[in-house]
């Protein structure tokens, strides 16, 4: 699986060489005993929205860091614009960074601290005015230069440190969980407005985030971390409907795995046994083969229910209704099948039996194309995902 | 209903009268201990006493105060420029050590500033007579400063300008570190993050960001020297001659010795004025209020 994922990692790199901005170039950095990233490799594109997300812990922080100079990788290579700056200082860079905190100058208005990046690069004094402006008025801050950041809500000071960043016209922006302290509602403003002005600068963003909502509404692509290995790198739509490992599939948003045994491949579809059914699963990872134990991956959303068991092309599996709890837009099934497996389904207005009371047996069903196989987690993986 | 109102107007009542009352015991003292002596010293200020043994008598003497310029200029000039070239002396010594303790120091820190507060464990005045004993012709030091030729073989450090200002400059460095040291401390290091990842190397984001965060602290520091530095008479005394001569000394030898406590009652407040038109010109300077 690893292979496979390296392999896949290599293949993306490769179709994006011509315009990568920023290459981890096999990087790993050890902290003492502790292994913080193992073997990072990837590319990200000019232009791009890249999130890199991921539990705590999982290693982003430290690959962003070392992007923008702060840490140095103990071994790899990080190449900016094609240039090795492994061992360039963060003042040599030409990549910004937005802190987690701001870390806004607090003595210093807006606009010199807006100034501040030109200011050290000696840029003549009217292009500097004229330059802070124009990153005022991206931010909608025009009217706010000459307050001090304390005198601005936290939305207003992460403006600020965006546009003290993007005033140097970077390679690329680093933003380290900038959102975090923001409220939920002005997260979600923030995020939109981030993207906006993303696409109105055109530079790359590099984004680090453990909140997978975020990740997916931003992002044009993801690197999924964890335990300091990159798991999976690809687009939201990718990394949601087809995840590489277990892990990201119940990273992000809600999966229901399924143990399974594979009992033939042909192509790319699997038949595999399992819950106690027979049914086709389509298959990505080569390495997969028959008489192997693998996982079904299923979004809850793409289960169906329904008394009778269901005919066409259908993978079905039979289940009790162990709990019903309406949710607004879906009624949220928690159900259980012969084999213990715990299902979760989300069923929307159309599909809802009106009828329906735990206890109650059913089937659960989708179309095959819904599913994906992945390998099983085993034991070592698992103490990994622990930790 | 009407009962709660009124227990609400009372509330507002007391709430509106509790600070006046937190501030009874305070002022009853600054009253008592301070302001009343400090009248009676400028009544002082202004009286006349005709010979050493009379008892002074009020009478609008201003003759005291233009007596107090004419005969101590230099020993007021000499004081502030000690007490300046100590505050400065103190600066210089006080900031770099401030700094490492507060970012360098990690678990040390405590002992660290334990370090630097320990000298006021011993009385001021045995401080500073332990200096004259470092100092002295047998001193260690002076053997040392004539082998390696910084001192010629006729020199000496003790009473001399020199001895006074390290003096002065020792006793009172605690009161610089401190209050840097806070200050520095409070200085968030991601800030340092920041200014090194817009282009600027550790000495630029010395001195755009640490510097001006750090001048309430050197502010508060150079206060607390100077102020004291330049009404100390104990080493002058100590470690000067009879040309290091401070207003300290003056005022103290005026009050005690000559008993003429009218032209002494003057120096004082010709020294509380002008320390008072410093303190306001120096905290203009800096501008502290905005940085606070």
């Amino acid at each position: 699986m690893r292979l496979n994922i390296e392999a896949l990692n290599d293949a993306k790199e490769l179709s994006g060489l011509e315009n990568t901005v920023i290459e981890i170039s096999h990087v790993s950095k050890q902290f003492g005993g502790f292994k913080a990233v193992d073997d990072a490799n990837f590319g990200i594109r000019q232009g791009e929205f890249f999130s890199m997300l991921g539990p705590s812990g999982c290693g982003k922080t430290t690959t962003l860091r070392m992007i923008a100079g702060f840490e140095q990788p103990t071994s790899g290579e990080v190449r900016l614009d094609g240039k090795d700056v492994s061992k360039v200082p963060p003042y040599k860079r030409n990549v910004n960074t937005v802190f987690q905190n701001y870390a806004l100058f607090p003595h210093m208005t807006v606009f010199d601290n807006i100034a501040f990046g030109p200011r050290s690069t000696k840029a003549p004094k009217g292009e500097i005015a004229g330059r802070v402006k124009e990153m005022l008025e991206i931010v909608h801050l025009a009217d706010f230069a000459e307050r001090r950041p304390t005198q601005l809500s936290g939305g207003q000071q992460q403006r600020v440190a965006l546009a003290r960043a993007l005033v140097n016209y970077p390679s690329a922006l680093l933003l380290d969980e900038p959102l975090g302290a923001l409220d939920l509602k002005l997260r979600q403003t923030m995020q939109l407005e981030l993207k906006r002005i993303q696409r109105e600068v055109g530079i790359t963003f590099v984004f680090v985030t453990h909140d997978q909502e975020e990740a997916l509404t931003m992002s044009d692509r993801i690197a999924v971390m964890n335990a300091g290995r990159v798991e999976q790198i690809g687009t939201p739509e990718e990394i949601y409907h087809q995840p590489a490992t277990v892990f990201v599939a119940g990273f992000i948003g809600v999966a229901n795995l399924i143990p399974a045994a594979v009992v033939a491949v042909t192509g790319d579809l699997a038949t595999v046994d399992a819950a106690g059914h027979r049914f086709g699963v389509p298959v990505t990872d080569e390495s997969i083969k028959p008489a192997d134990s693998a996982v079904v991956m299923v979004r809850p959303e793409r289960l169906h229910i329904s008394l009778d068991r269901p005919t066409g092309d259908l993978a079905a599996v039979e289940a009790t209704v162990e709990e019903l709890v309406f949710q607004g837009p879906v009624l949220r099934a928690s159900l259980r099948t012969a084999a213990g497996t715990e299902l979760v389904a989300h069923i929307g207005p159309e599909d809802a039996l009106p009828m329906l009371r735990p206890g109650d047996r059913l089937w659960a069903s989708w179309v095959l194309d819904a599913a994906c196989l992945l390998r099983s987690v085993d034991t070592t993986a698992e103490t990994a995902l622990v930790s | 209903m009407s009962a709660k109102i009124e227990r609400d107007a009372q509330g507002r009542k007391q709430a509106r009268y509790t600070p006046w009352l937190l501030l009874v015991p305070g002022l009853l003292w600054l009253i008592w201990f301070f302001y009343l002596p400090l009248y009676s010293l400028f009544r002082m200020s202004l009286s006349t006493k005709p010979s050493r043994f009379a008892v002074p008598e009020f009478g609008w003497a201003w003759s005291n105060y233009s007596q107090a310029f004419s005969q101590y200029g230099a020993q007021f000039q000499r004081s502030f420029t000690y007490a300046l070239a100590a505050t400065i002396a103190a600066l210089l010594i006080a900031y770099p050590i401030a700094y490492v303790i507060a970012f360098r120091g990690g678990r040390y820190r405590n002992v660290l500033l334990g370090l630097v507060v320990v000298p006021f464990f011993t009385n001021f005045l045995i401080r500073t007579l332990a200096w004259k004993t470092i100092l002295g012709n047998q001193g260690p030091l002076i053997n040392l400063l004539h082998t390696i030729g910084v001192l010629g073989p006729n020199e000496t450090l003790l009473r001399t300008p020199i001895a006074v200002i390290g003096g002065l400059t020792y006793n009172f460095l605690p009161f610089m570190v401190l209050p840097i040291y806070v200050s520095l401390e409070k200085i968030d290091p991601r800030l340092l993050d920041a200014a090194r990842d817009l282009y600027s190397h550790t000495w630029r984001g010395f001195r755009k960001i640490i510097i001006p965060l750090s001048l309430p602290g050197v502010f508060a520091g150079s206060l607390l020297v100077f102020i004291p530095a330049a009404g100390d008479f104990v080493n002058s005394y100590y470690l000067g001659n009879a040309k290091t001569t401070m207003i300290g000394s003056v005022v103290q030898d005026q009050f005690l010795v000559q008993n003429n406590y009218p032209i002494a009652a003057a120096l004082s407040f010709v020294f509380i004025a002008i320390v008072m038109v410093v303190v306001a010109i120096y905290s203009r300077l800096l501008g502290t209020e905005e940085i606070a």
